[in-house]
C-alpha cells in the first residue's frame, strides 16, 4: 500500500503548571502526552484514532497539523516533514478540531473567502469551491449571517467547509461529530465517506466506537500516549466487537503499566 | 513573505474594525469629539468664571477716602463712593452677596500719615480692602484697585522706571503659541496614541487567542511573519486614526481651553513641513507602540490579562510624556535613540519650531527599526506553542 502519512516515534511532553499539579494532586512537573507513537496511513483510507480522554489523540493530531512541534520523532505527510517543512504540510492538509474557532464577527461566506485566499485559491476557484461546499453542507441559507449568531451545528458545518476550502488530499478531523445533533452528524459522516470515495485520506480521532466501525478502514488504539493496537478493523477486533476489544486492550495496557 | 497574505490580514482587520459602528465610534469618533467638547467647555467655563467686560468700571466704596486716591481712582476708570464707617458693614454684606464689588477702609488722616511715615520707623499706614474672590467683578475690582495703590506707593519713592511704555517681551506670538503647544501636546499625544493602541491591539491579539480563532489562522499556510506584519500594520493604521482624531480635537479646542486672549494660539501657526514632521513622528510612534502592545498581548491568555500586562508600559509612556513640560528640547542626536522619549522630544521640538530634520529622521528611523524588531518578536511568538497555546 501507498503510505501517505508516516508517523515515526512521535513524542510530546507538556509541563504541568502549579495549578494543574494541584488539580491532579500530583508533584510531577511533566506529563508525557504522547510517548513514542508510530503509525502509518495509506492513501485513500480513513484511519481512526481511538482512545479515552487524555490518551494523546488530540496532541497527536495537533502535531500532524503542525500546530505544535514534537519533542522527538517526526512525521512525513506526502514526504513533507512536519518538523522541517511545516508550511508545506499545512498546504496539503485540512484540519478541523473543536479547538479551532471561527471569528464571531464575520460570516461563513467572508471567512471562507479569507481562508481560501490564504490557501492561494483564485477568486474564480474560490467562488466555485464555496458554491460546492456550501451546497453540500446546506450553508447557503446562513452564509451571510455572523458566526456569533449561528447555532453550534451551523458553526461546525461552516468550520468544516472552511477547513476543506483548498480541497486538501489529507483531512485531519478531531472529534468531527462532537456536539452535533444527529442530523448534522449524519451530514458530516456521509461527507467523510464521500471524501474517501474521492480518493482523499482521512485521519479521524474519536471515542465513538460506532463512528469508527462505520467509516474507518483502519484503526489505532491509543492509551496513555502509546499505540496499544494498530491495524484494520478486523485485525484489531479479532472477532469481537470494537467496544469489547477496546476495553480488553485498555485493561491489558493499564494493567501492564500498573 | 507573500504580500497578498499580508494584504489579506490587513483587509480582514480593517473589515473587522470599520464595519463595526460601535468600534469606529468609540475608537475614532468619540475620542476627538469628546476632547473637543470637554476642552471647549472647560475653556468656556473658566473664561466665564474669570472674565469681565472690557469697559468694566467698578464702584469702590471707601471709608475716609483721601483726595489723592479719589483722583487716581477716577483716572483708572473707577468710581469712588464715600461711605461712613457705620455703612461699611452693610457694604461688606453686599460684597458677600455679590451685590457690591469692593470696600476700601482708609485711616482717617491717610494722606498725613503717609507723608509723615519714614520706612523702618514703626508701622506703615494700613488700608483694608474687602472683596469676594468668587465674584469675577469683585476680583477684578480688587486687582485694579491694588494695582492703582501699588502704582501710587511706587510714585511716592520713585527713583527710576523699568520698561516705561515699552513692550519688553520680544517673543513673537508664534513662538509663544509654540511654547504652549510644545509643553502640553506631547504628553496629551502620548496619552491619546497609547489609548488608541490599547483599544485595538489587545483585542486583536489576545482576543483572538482567547476566542480560539488564532489557531485557525495558524493551521493555514500563512507565514507567521506575514501574520505578524499584517497585524502590526493594520492595527497601527487604526490606532493612528484614533490618535489623529484626538490630535485634531486637541488642536481645535486648545485655543479655547487656553483662553486665546493675548496669544494667537492657533493650529495655523504651523506650516506643512511642521505637520509632515509631526505626522512622521506620530505614525512611527504608533507603529512602535502597536508592536510593543501586540507583543505583550501575545503573552496574555485573555484581553483582560493583556490590559494588565500593558499597564506598566502605559505608565512609562505617561511619565516620558510629562518630560515635555520640563526643560528645553535636546540638541544632541543621541537622545533621539531612546524609544518613546525621542518621540516626546521630537513632538515638543516640532511644536516649538526648534526640531532639526536630523532629530526627526533619527526618531523615525529608531521607531521604525524597533517596530520591525517587535514584528519579528511577534512572529516568533506566533511560532511558539507555549505562548500561543498556553492554558
Amino acid at each position: 500500500m501507498d503510505a501517505i502519512l508516516q508517523a515515526m516515534d512521535l513524542k510530546k511532553r507538556f509541563k504541568l503548571s502549579a495549578k494543574q499539579q494541584k488539580l491532579e494532586n500530583s508533584r510531577r512537573k511533566f506529563v508525557d502526552a504522547v510517548g513514542g507513537l508510530s503509525f502509518s496511513v495509506n492513501r485513500g483510507e480513513i484511519y481512526g484514532l481511538l482512545g479515552p480522554n487524555g490518551a494523546g489523540k488530540t496532541t497527536t493530531l495537533r502535531m500532524l497539523a503542525t500546530l505544535i512541534r514534537p519533542d522527538a520523532g517526526d512525521a512525513l505527510l506526502e514526504g513533507k516533514s512536519i518538523v522541517k517543512e511545516p508550511e508545506a504540510v499545512r498546504r496539503r492538509i485540512g484540519f478541523l478540531t473543536s479547538e479551532l474557532k471561527l471569528e464571531d464577527y464575520f460570516s461563513p461566506s467572508y471567512l471562507f473567502d479569507f481562508f481560501a485566499q490564504l490557501h492561494g485559491l483564485s477568486p474564480q476557484a474560490r467562488a466555485a469551491r464555496k458554491a460546492e461546499l456550501f451546497d453540500t453542507f446546506g450553508i447557503g441559507e446562513f452564509a451571510g449571517v455572523k458566526v456569533a449568531n449561528l447555532s453550534t451545528g451551523m458553526k461546525q458545518k461552516a468550520a468544516l467547509a472552511i477547513s476543506l476550502a483548498h480541497d486538501p488530499d489529507i483531512v485531519i478531523f478531531d472529534e468531527p461529530t462532537n456536539g452535533l445533533d444527529v442530523l448534522t452528524a449524519k451530514v458530516v459522516t456521509d461527507y467523510l465517506l464521500a471524501l474517501r470515495r474521492q480518493g482523499k485520506t482521512l485521519i479521524v480521532s474519536t471515542h465513538i466506537f460506532s463512528l469508527i466501525e462505520k467509516i474507518c478502514d483502519r484503526v489505532g488504539v491509543i492509551i496513555g500516549g502509546k499505540m496499544a493496537a494498530d491495524g484494520t478493523l478486523q485485525e484489531v477486533c479479532a472477532g469481537q466487537s470494537l467496544e469489547d476489544r477496546f476495553f480488553a486492550i485498555y485493561a491489558q495496557t493499564v494493567g501492564e503499566e500498573a | 513573505m507573500k504580500k497578498s497574505n499580508i494584504g489579506a490580514i490587513i483587509r480582514k482587520e480593517f473589515n473587522r474594525f470599520f464595519t463595526d459602528r460601535r468600534l469606529v465610534m468609540t475608537a475614532i469618533i468619540l475620542p476627538g469629539l469628546m476632547i473637543y467638547l470637554l476642552y471647549s467647555f472647560m475653556g468656556s467655563a473658566m473664561s466665564n468664571m474669570y472674565s469681565v467686560e472690557d469697559d468694566f468700571a467698578p464702584t469702590v466704596y471707601a471709608v475716609n477716602a483721601p483726595d489723592s486716591i479719589a483722583a487716581l481712582a477716577q483716572e483708572a476708570g473707577m468710581t469712588l463712593t464715600d461711605v461712613s464707617p457705620q455703612e461699611a458693614e452693610g457694604v461688606r454684606a453686599q460684597i458677600v452677596d455679590k451685590q457690591a464689588e469692593l470696600l476700601a477702609v482708609f485711616p482717617a488722616d491717610f494722606d498725613a500719615q503717609v507723608a509723615a511715615y519714614a520706612p523702618g520707623a514703626g508701622e506703615a499706614p494700613n488700608i483694608e480692602l474687602y472683596y469676594n474672590s468668587t465674584d469675577a467683578d469683585s476680583a477684578e475690582a480688587y486687582a485694579m484697585f491694588t494695582a492703582m495703590l501699588d502704582g501710587y506707593e511706587s510714585s511716592l519713592v520713585n527713583k527710576f522706571d523699568v520698561n516705561r511704555g515699552v513692550s519688553a517681551d520680544l517673543a513673537s506670538e508664534r513662538d509663544t503659541a509654540g511654547q504652549i503647544f510644545s509643553s502640553m501636546l506631547p504628553l496629551l499625544m502620548m496619552v491619546f496614541l497609547f489609548s488608541g493602541c490599547m483599544a485595538i491591539a489587545p483585542e486583536s491579539i489576545a482576543g483572538e487567542k482567547e476566542r480560539g480563532s488564532i489557531a485557525t489562522l495558524l493551521v493555514t499556510p500563512l507565514g507567521r511573519g506575514e501574520l505578524a506584519m499584517g497585524k502590526v500594520i493594520s492595527l497601527g493604521c487604526i490606532s493612528l486614526l484614533s490618535g489623529a482624531s484626538s490630535f485634531l480635537g486637541t488642536m481645535l479646542s486648545l485655543p479655547k481651553l487656553m483662553g486665546a486672549g493675548d496669544v494667537a494660539l492657533e493650529a495655523a501657526a504651523y506650516g506643512a513641513g511642521d505637520y509632515a514632521a509631526l505626522f512622521a513622528v506620530i505614525a512611527s510612534t504608533v507603529l512602535l507602540l502597536t508592536g510593543m502592545i501586540a507583543v505583550l498581548s501575545a503573552f496574555a491568555k485573555t484581553v483582560k490579562e493583556a490590559s494588565m500586562l500593558v499597564m506598566p508600559l502605559m505608565i512609562v509612556s505617561m511619565l516620558v510624556g510629562v518630560t515635555s513640560m520640563f526643560g528645553d528640547v535636546h540638541a544632541q542626536l543621541g537622545w533621539y535613540c531612546i524609544p518613546l522619549y525621542n518621540s516626546v522630544q521630537c513632538m515638543s521640538g516640532v511644536l516649538a519650531f526648534s526640531a532639526s530634520a536630523a532629530a526627526v529622521g533619527v526618531t523615525v528611523a529608531v521607531n521604525l527599526a524597533l517596530a520591525a524588531c517587535m514584528t519579528l518578536i511577534l512572529r516568533r511568538l506566533f511560532n511558539s506553542e507555549s505562548v500561543m497555546f498556553s492554558r
